[in-house]
């Protein structure tokens, strides 16, 4: 993997007036931010070819600290404006920006369909297991018995896995990891990159200030160490015995496959009538 | 294949209201149409299904009408000329993704072709309850350019003009129609394409480091980029700056929000269109929209063979509210009749107008006599012209 330096993430970073980020100290949007521009980096993607769209949350602010195309959208409806330029604009990169309350709670309809239609746009998931922007509240992916600020005695909710309601809804590439795995996050969105139809790349991320201290989970280097401990190559997780794996997850790429992708049917469709025109 | 909606032009043809909404807006350029299915407002996606693709452009069915909104928004900013239709509850949930492109400055246009509410309320019959949500759906303080047509006819020419109205001020353009009118089928000649007026979109000339998508003193219609095209502009629905990043001063925020205000209040001529019948010599006025004023019309017309002194004063733009043309002709009339099928949302804006008027300048003039229907039927010629001989 070739070495992208400092230098060259500056390249795609907007130097107006949009620094200091929001971020709090210890987030791993930043590590997720560096891993999409070096991932582009490599791939030499021009700045004018891509548009990164995003939701509303802490991982949505991402979009206006880059110098590309950039629309900071509505709470879950990244997606459904990602589809709309992606369909006007095909030979555009799109690229969504999202989190878990984002992508699967008010956001759930628009990312299962956006799957299903198996549309050509890369969907970076950050997954921080809670509200943040708006101060700790439980999102679907809140572990079971964790505290929040609207489960003050513990979460009873169910947890979505991300990773397989996507590859349910039909996702072409899904993958997951996490901040501390920083160059696996930035191959693993690398390929999403590359990869032609809906692909997903979930990454855990580390949120110290809310969800960390609400449930007493260290500072942010503790909470990067278990990443590190707790989120486990697919092939090491399944070698564990049920009791071992709780409180574990897996990651690595889950699915990357072939399908018939909408842009490429909807083109074929067009094409079928203006032969049928010809013929007439 | 069958050829149903492939209309042969330039002939005098029969056709339905939504038919001529849909033909209308592909006159006008619509390229991209993203929706979701909803009586009685759903032929207009499903010939927008069959003609685009055969046009070059791009029709999608979306999971729900708030993807609907969010996915024309998305491909107007990547320069496709857009539109949506609904229906009233599809319309509330349009109403988040109608102030995110009215506070975006992105040109779209929504068709709402109303019927009784409140919530599923009556599928299938016509209403005209949906004024206010067109005008104060939104949260926040946002413009609405909002039209209604009367006719056939009207509802190709007025799907025209709201097209080239969104383009023009960069907004969010609502189209009204109801379920009778969408419904349907009168004869029309539609002009020829040469004779239309279509305003499209001017591309920036500037260097992109100086190009500002929010422009502090626009003149419309104004340059606007699209995605892709090397400006690489920021959009947000976060209150923004010139450049569109996110603010949170003072004066920048006013700028903006003066920017929204100036874009109707400045152009409200060229904005608002009325039609007068038989006003001049009028005593008693109906003041009348959409289906509703094909009922006053008639009305007019009846009583005016029995020589009573009556007109019709009809706004094809809902709003902004035409307060001038109100004032104008509806000053110093005896009694203003106010038909429409709600429970008084026209009569209201017209008491806003008119009570300044009547407290402190003409104290002659009686009342506003509201009709309201909200069951699902039309008001009829018959009522109207009853009403009229009541204040007469």
């Amino acid at each position: 993997m070739p070495k992208i330096s400092q230098k060259a993430i500056h390249k795609y970073l907007r130097h107006d007036k949009n620094f200091p980020h929001v971020w709090c100290s210890g987030c791993s949007n930043g590590i997720v931010l560096g891993a999409t521009i070096r991932a582009i980096a490599e791939l030499g993607y021009k700045k004018d070819n891509i548009a990164m769209v995003s939701g509303i949350g802490c991982s949505s602010r991402m979009p206006v600290y880059v110098d590309f195309n950039t629309l900071h959208s509505l709470h879950g409806r990244a997606i459904a404006y990602a589809t709309g330029i992606k369909i006007v604009k095909p030979e555009m990169k799109v690229i969504v920006i999202t989190g878990d309350g984002d992508a699967t709670a008010i956001g759930g309809n628009h990312f299962i369909h956006g799957a299903r239609r198996n549309i050509d746009m890369t969907v970076i998931l950050i997954n921080n297991n809670i509200y943040g922007m708006t101060g700790g509240q439980y999102s679907p992916t809140t572990p079971y018995g964790d505290r929040s600020t609207t489960t003050p005695y513990g979460n009873i909710d169910p947890t979505f896995d991300i990773c397989d309601l996507a590859i349910g809804a039909g996702a072409t590439f899904v993958a997951r990891t996490t901040a501390f795995h920083a160059i696996e996050a930035q191959s693993f969105i690398k390929q999403a990159f590359e990869h032609k139809g809906f692909s997903l790349v979930e990454i855990i991320s580390a949120c110290p200030v809310i969800y960390g201290r609400l449930n007493k989970k260290g500072d942010a280097p503790a909470m990067m160490k278990s990443m590190k401990e707790n989120v486990l190559p697919i092939k090491t997780f399944e070698k564990l015995t049920d009791e071992q794996k709780k409180g574990k997850q897996k990651r690595g790429i889950f699915v990357n496959k072939i399908r018939p992708e909408y842009i490429e049917e909807y083109d074929k469709l067009v094409r079928s009538l203006q032969d049928e025109k010809g013929r007439e | 294949m069958s050829k149903k909606n492939t209309i042969k032009k330039r002939e005098p043809v029969l056709m339905q209201g939504n038919e001529a909404i849909a033909r209308g807006a592909l006159d006008a350029g619509v390229n991209f149409y993203a929706g979701y299915p909803i009586t009685p407002s759903t032929e207009i996606a499903e010939i927008f299904s069959y003609e685009l693709p055969r046009r070059g452009g791009k029709f999608i069915q979306m999971e729900d009408e708030i993807a609907s909104i969010s996915a024309i928004i998305g491909g107007s900013l990547a320069g496709a000329k857009t539109m949506t239709a609904t229906s009233g509850p599809g319309f509330s949930l349009m109403q988040e993704g109608i102030g995110f492109a009215k506070m975006t400055e992105t040109p779209c246009v929504v068709v709402n072709v109303m019927r009784g509410g409140p919530s599923t309320g009556l599928p299938t019959k016509p209403s005209q309850s949906d004024i206010m949500q067109a005008r104060w759906g939104n949260h926040g303080d946002a413009p609405a350019i909002v039209l209604y047509p009367n006719s056939v006819m009207e509802s190709y020419e007025l799907s025209i003009r709201a097209v080239n109205l969104a383009e023009k001020y960069r907004t969010c353009v609502v189209l009204l129609s109801d379920e009778v009118l969408g419904h349907m089928r009168e004869t029309v000649n539609l002009p020829d394409l040469s004779k239309i007026k279509i305003i499209n979109r001017i591309k920036p000339t500037i260097p992109p480091e100086w190009y500002k998508h929010f422009p502090e003193n626009p003149k419309y219609p104004m340059p606007m980029a699209s995605f892709g095209e090397g400006y690489r502009f920021h959009v947000t629905g976060l209150s923004h700056d010139e450049k569109g990043f996110p603010t949170n001063k003072a004066k920048e925020i006013s700028l903006m929000m003066e920017r929204f205000r100036k874009k109707i209040e400045y152009y409200i001529k060229d904005i608002v269109q009325i039609e007068s019948f038989f006003m001049e010599d009028a005593k008693i006025a109906i003041f009348a929209a959409g289906i509703t004023a094909r009922a006053a019309k008639e009305a007019v017309m009846k009583a005016r063979k029995r020589g009573i002194k009556v007109g019709l004063l009809r706004p094809l733009t809902i709003w902004p509210f035409p307060d001038a043309a109100v004032k104008k002709y509806l000053g110093d009339k005896k009694a203003i009749i106010v038909p429409e099928l709600n429970e008084g949302q026209l009569s209201l804006e017209l008491k806003r107008v008119m009570g300044g008027i009547w407290n402190y300048e003409i104290r002659k003039t009686k009342n506003i006599v509201e009709l309201h229907k909200n069951s699902g039927e039309l008001i009829t010629p018959e009522e109207i012209f009853r009403t009229i001989r009541e204040v007469k």
